[in-house]
C-alpha cells in the first residue's frame, strides 16, 4: 500500500450539550479513494470541518505528511493542501471561470498593478489539462450548470496544490453522464497520488469509486475497511446497528379513490409546460425527471410560490387561486423543499418555533398571545414521534444534523395537519436509517388519508415508494406510469423522451 | 461553556454592565451627577428618542431598517397641533390623531416594501422626505403652539406620579416611555406579531414558504413602528408646548443608534425591547454626563460615535467566539 498521507488520531469535540465527536479515527493514503460514511449526526461533517480548519479540536492529533499540524482556520488547511468541496458551491457567478479558480491569488504585472490575464489564463488550462477537462476560461461561471460549476472548485482546490481533497455529497445535483465524467476526474487524480475523502450516502457509487471505507456512528469511529470485501448490507448494519426498515411495493390505491387535487393546463414560461395531473385521496405520487426537468417549479406552482403564467387548480373540485403559499397552506397543501437550509426551516428558531411556525393561529390564547405551553407540549410530541435527535425543544435548529433537521421540517406539516403533502427530494443527503423512518412516516400518512406528492431523482425509491408516478422532461409531462408498469427503465426512457 | 445563556441575553448583560459602568464613572467624576433631578433629567432626555428607538426595533428586527421615523414623528406631532389648535378639537382626540398619522406613514412604508418590493432604505428613504414636506403644509411652515389647550402640556410635563405619591415628581414622559416599553416587550416576545417578526428577519423566504403571509405582517410591523413614532411626536410636542416642523430631522440615526448599542442585529432576526431601552438609556447617560463634565457639544457627538463602533464590534466578538 502507498504512503500514509493523512493520519488523524483520537479527535474528540463537544459543542453545548452534544458530544459530536468522541476519540475518532482517520486515515487517508496517498492515491486513494476514501468513503466516509454514517447516518446524519454521525460526525462525517464535524471531522471534516476539523480537518479544514473549519472547527478546532478538543483532543487528538491530525499527523499530515508525516508531521503533526494544527489547522487553525480554513486558510491555513488550504495552504496545506487539504481542500474541501462543498455541497454548496461557494463560486462568485458573475466572474469567469478563470478569475473563480485564481480569486486573490490574480497573476499580476508592472509593479504588480495590472492584473495579466494572459498568464491567468496559461494557468487555468495547465489545469485543466490535468483534469482532462475541456472548458473556456473566459466563460461566466452563471453559465454554467451544476456539474460544470463543481469542475471548478475542483480546480480551484487543484491550484493550490492539494494533497487531500474532501468531496461532501458530490453526485447529489448531478446526473448519470455528469457522474460519470465527475468519476472520469476522480480517477484520474487518484493516479496522480491525491488523497481523496468521499462522503455520500449512494451506496452502489461508494461501491464503484471507492478504495477503502470509514463508517461512524453517533460520534465515534465504528471501522474502516477494504470496499472490495465488504457487502452493502455490512455497511448498512455497521452504519445503523438497527434492523432497517424496508417496504414492500406499495398496495395499489384501491379502487378510484376521490381527487383531491387536480391541475389543468399549467403554464410558466419555459419551465413548465402544458402541465395537467390529478392527485388522489390516500396516494403517493412520484414525480421522477432528471435535474432540470421543472419537478420543483411544478412543486413551488401548486404552493402558490411562483406565479404561474396560466392553467387551473381544484381542490376537492372547486378552483383555487394562490396570491402566496398562505393560500396553499390555508387550503391544506404542505411543501417541504429540497434545500432544507434555506427554504425549509428558519435555523436561527429553536425546533418548538419551526414545529409551530405554519400554525401559530392554532396556538393563540384570545387576544393574540401566544401560547408557549401549548407550543411546547407539540415540539416534543413531535420530537417524539419524529424521533428527532435534540437535546431539548430550545436547541436553535443550526445545531441540528441535516436529517433532523429535515424532520422539523416534517413536524411543522403534521402540526398544520394538511391534507396534501408535496415532498420534494425529501431523502437527499439523508443517511439510509433516517431514509427509512422517512419512508416509513409516507406510508403511514398514505394510509391515513393523506395525499402525497415525492419528487425524487433516485429511482429505486420513487420505485419503491409510489402508487403512481409522473415523468417529466423539459417542463412537460412525458409519460403516466403505474407502478406495475415502471421499471427504472421506462421511467429513464420517458425521462430523456425530448417532445 | 457549560451554562447556556439564550443567544441575546449576553448581550443585554453586556449592555447593562456599560450602564452601570457609566453611571458609576459619571457618579465618582462629578457629585451633580448622581442627583434626583439630573437622573429625572436623563430620562426624560430619553423618553422621546427611547419611544422612537423602541418603534425602530420592530423594524430593524425584520432585517428592515426606517429612516423616516424622525421626519413622521414631527409630522404627527404637527397633526396633533392642527387638530387641537386649527380645528379646535378636545385634546384626547388630538393625541389620537397624531399617533395614527405616525401609524399611517408607518402603512404607506410598509406597503411600498412588503408589496412594492422597494428596499427598505429607499421607501423610507422617501416617506422621510414626504413627511418633513407635508409637516411643513399643513402647518402653514410656521410653529403651532397649544396655548389654547393648556392640558396638552401635561400629557408630558405633568406628574400623575406625583399626584400619586407625593414627592415622586417624575414627569408622564418618562412612565410613558416605560410603559411603552412595557407594551413593546408584550408584542415581541408574547404575540403573534413578534414569533413572525423574528422569523422573518431571520428567513424570509423560509417563512414565506410555511404559509405566513410575509407581505402583510411586514406591514402591520412597519404600521407598528410608526404608531410608536406617533406616540414619540406627541409627547414631544407637549413637551415643548408646540410643534415644530422644522424639527426632527436626525432622530431617526439616534433613534437606529440606541437599537444597535441594545444588541439588535441590522442584518434582522436578533434583538430585544430591554436592549433597546438600555441602548437608549447609554446615549443619554454619556451625553448628559459628558455635559456635566463640561465636555463641549461636538466632543459629546465623537463620542457617542465611538460607542456605537464600540457596541457593535463587542457584539461581534461575542457571536464570533458562539
Amino acid at each position: 500500500m502507498s504512503e500514509v498521507l493523512l493520519q488523524m488520531e483520537g479527535i474528540t469535540k463537544e459543542f453545548p450539550g452534544v458530544l459530536a465527536l468522541n476519540n475518532c479515527q482517520f486515515e487517508l493514503r496517498r492515491g486513494e479513494v476514501h468513503a466516509l460514511m454514517g447516518e446524519n449526526g454521525a460526525g462525517k461533517s464535524t471531522m471534516m470541518k476539523i480537518l479544514t480548519g473549519v472547527y478546532q479540536k478538543d483532543e487528538g492529533t491530525v499527523t499530515y505528511q508525516g508531521k503533526p499540524v494544527e489547522l487553525t482556520n480554513p486558510k491555513a488547511a488550504q495552504d496545506a493542501g487539504i481542500s474541501m468541496i462543498h455541497q454548496e458551491l461557494n463560486l462568485a457567478p458573475d466572474l469567469t471561470v478563470a478569475q473563480n479558480i485564481f480569486i486573490g491569488r490574480e497573476p499580476r504585472r508592472r509593479l504588480r498593478l495590472f492584473l495579466d490575464d494572459q498568464a491567468l489564463h496559461r494557468q487555468v488550462k495547465a489545469l485543466f489539462q490535468r483534469m482532462g477537462l475541456d472548458m473556456d476560461p473566459a466563460i461566466q461561471v452563471s453559465e454554467l450548470t451544476v456539474a460544470k460549476q463543481q469542475m471548478v472548485e475542483i480546480a480551484k482546490a487543484l491550484s493550490y496544490n492539494a494533497d487531500v481533497l474532501v468531496m461532501d455529497e458530490p453526485t447529489a445535483a448531478l446526473s448519470e453522464t455528469e457522474i460519470e465524467d465527475l468519476f472520469r476526474i476522480i480517477r484520474q487524480l487518484r493516479a496522480d497520488g491525491v488523497g481523496i475523502v468521499y462522503i455520500s450516502h449512494r451506496m452502489d457509487e461508494i461501491k464503484r469509486i471507492t478504495d477503502r471505507i470509514t463508517v461512524m456512528r453517533d460520534g465515534q469511529y465504528i471501522d474502516t475497511v477494504l470496499t472490495a470485501e465488504v457487502t452493502t448490507q455490512d455497511i448498512i448494519s455497521k452504519m445503523v446497528g438497527r434492523q432497517i426498515y424496508e417496504t414492500s411495493k406499495p398496495e395499489a390505491a384501491a379502487g378510484e379513490r376521490e381527487t383531491v387535487l387536480e391541475v389543468k393546463g399549467l403554464n410558466q414560461g419555459r419551465a413548465l409546460r402544458d402541465i395537467s395531473f390529478t392527485l388522489r385521496k390516500g396516494e403517493i405520487l412520484g414525480i421522477a425527471g432528471l435535474v432540470g426537468a421543472g419537478r420543483t417549479e411544478l412543486a413551488r406552482a401548486i404552493f402558490g410560490a411562483d406565479r404561474i403564467q396560466s392553467g387551473e387548480i381544484y381542490i376537492h373540485g372547486s378552483r383555487v387561486k394562490m396570491r402566496g403559499p398562505h393560500d396553499a397552506v390555508r387550503l391544506g397543501i404542505g411543501y417541504l423543499s429540497e434545500d432544507r437550509k434555506r427554504y425549509g426551516c428558519v435555523v436561527d428558531l429553536d425546533v418548538k418555533s419551526n414545529v409551530v411556525i405554519a400554525s401559530y393561529p392554532g396556538f393563540l390564547r384570545p387576544g393574540g398571545w401566544v401560547n408557549t405551553v401549548k407550543i411546547r407540549k407539540q415540539a416534543e410530541d413531535m420530537v417524539e414521534r419524529l424521533k428527532v435527535k435534540t437535546p431539548h425543544v430550545d436547541q436553535e435548529v443550526k445545531f441540528l444534523s441535516g436529517g433532523n433537521q429535515q424532520k422539523v421540517v416534517i413536524g411543522k406539516w403534521l402540526t398544520r395537519d394538511c391534507d396534501i403533502l408535496i415532498f420534494d427530494e425529501p431523502t437527499r443527503g439523508i443517511d439510509v436509517g433516517a431514509k427509512s423512518e422517512i419512508y416509513r412516516l409516507l406510508n403511514e400518512l398514505a394510509a391515513q388519508g393523506k395525499s402525497i406528492i415525492m419528487i425524487s431523482s433516485e429511482l429505486p425509491e420513487i420505485l419503491r415508494m409510489s402508487h403512481r408516478i409522473l415523468v417529466m422532461c423539459e417542463g412537460r409531462i412525458t409519460g403516466e406510469l403505474d407502478h406495475e408498469e415502471a421499471t427504472q427503465e421506462t421511467i429513464m426512457h420517458l425521462a430523456t423522451a425530448r417532445m | 461553556m457549560n451554562i447556556q445563556i439564550k443567544s441575546g441575553a449576553l448581550q443585554q448583560v453586556l449592555a447593562l454592565a456599560s450602564l452601570v459602568v457609566l453611571i458609576v464613572f459619571f457618579t465618582i467624576s462629578s457629585s451633580n451627577f448622581f442627583q434626583f433631578s439630573n437622573i429625572v433629567g436623563i430620562l426624560l432626555s430619553t423618553a422621546v428618542i427611547g419611544v422612537l428607538a423602541l418603534g425602530s426595533t420592530f423594524v430593524i428586527i425584520t432585517g428592515g431598517i426606517d429612516l423616516s421615523v424622525g421626519t413622521v414623528m414631527t409630522l404627527s406631532g404637527v397633526m396633533t397641533g392642527v387638530c387641537i389648535t386649527f380645528w379646535g378639537l378636545p385634546v384626547p382626540v388630538g393625541i389620537l390623531g397624531g399617533i395614527l398619522m405616525g401609524a399611517l406613514c408607518g402603512l404607506l412604508s410598509g406597503t411600498a416594501v412588503a408589496k412594492m418590493k422597494i428596499p427598505p432604505f429607499i421607501a423610507t428613504l422617501a416617506m422621510m422626505m414626504i413627511a418633513k414636506g407635508l409637516a411643513l403644509i399643513i402647518s402653514g411652515a410656521k410653529p403651532v403652539y397649544f396655548n389654547d389647550a393648556e392640558s396638552f402640556a401635561e400629557v408630558s410635563q405633568g406628574s400623575v406620579l406625583g399626584w400619586l405619591i407625593p414627592g415622586l415628581d417624575i414627569p408622564n414622559a418618562v412612565v410613558i416611555f416605560f410603559v411603552a416599553a412595557i407594551v413593546g416587550y408584550l408584542i415581541l416576545s408574547k404575540t403573534i406579531i413578534g414569533r413572525y417578526n423574528f422569523a422573518l428577519g431571520s428567513n424570509e423566504e423560509a417563512t414565506r414558504l410555511s404559509g405566513v403571509n410575509v407581505g402583510f405582517w411586514k406591514i402591520v410591523i412597519y404600521t407598528l413602528t410608526g404608531a410608536f413614532t406617533g406616540l414619540a411626536g406627541v409627547m414631544m410636542a407637549s413637551r415643548l408646548n408646540s410643534a415644530n416642523p422644522a424639527l426632527g430631522a436626525g432622530y431617526e440615526l439616534e433613534a437606529i443608534a440606541a437599537v444597535v448599542i441594545g444588541g439588535t442585529s441590522l442584518s434582522g432576526g436578533k434583538g430585544t425591547i430591554i436592549g433597546t431601552v438600555i441602548g437608549a438609556l447609554i446615549m443619554s447617560v454619556l451625553t448628559n454626563g459628558l455635559r456635566i463634565l463640561s465636555v463641549p457639544q461636538e466632543w459629546q457627538t465623537v463620542v457617542v460615535g465611538f460607542v456605537i463602533i464600540l457596541a457593535v464590534y463587542a457584539d461581534i466578538l461575542r457571536r464570533r467566539k458562539a
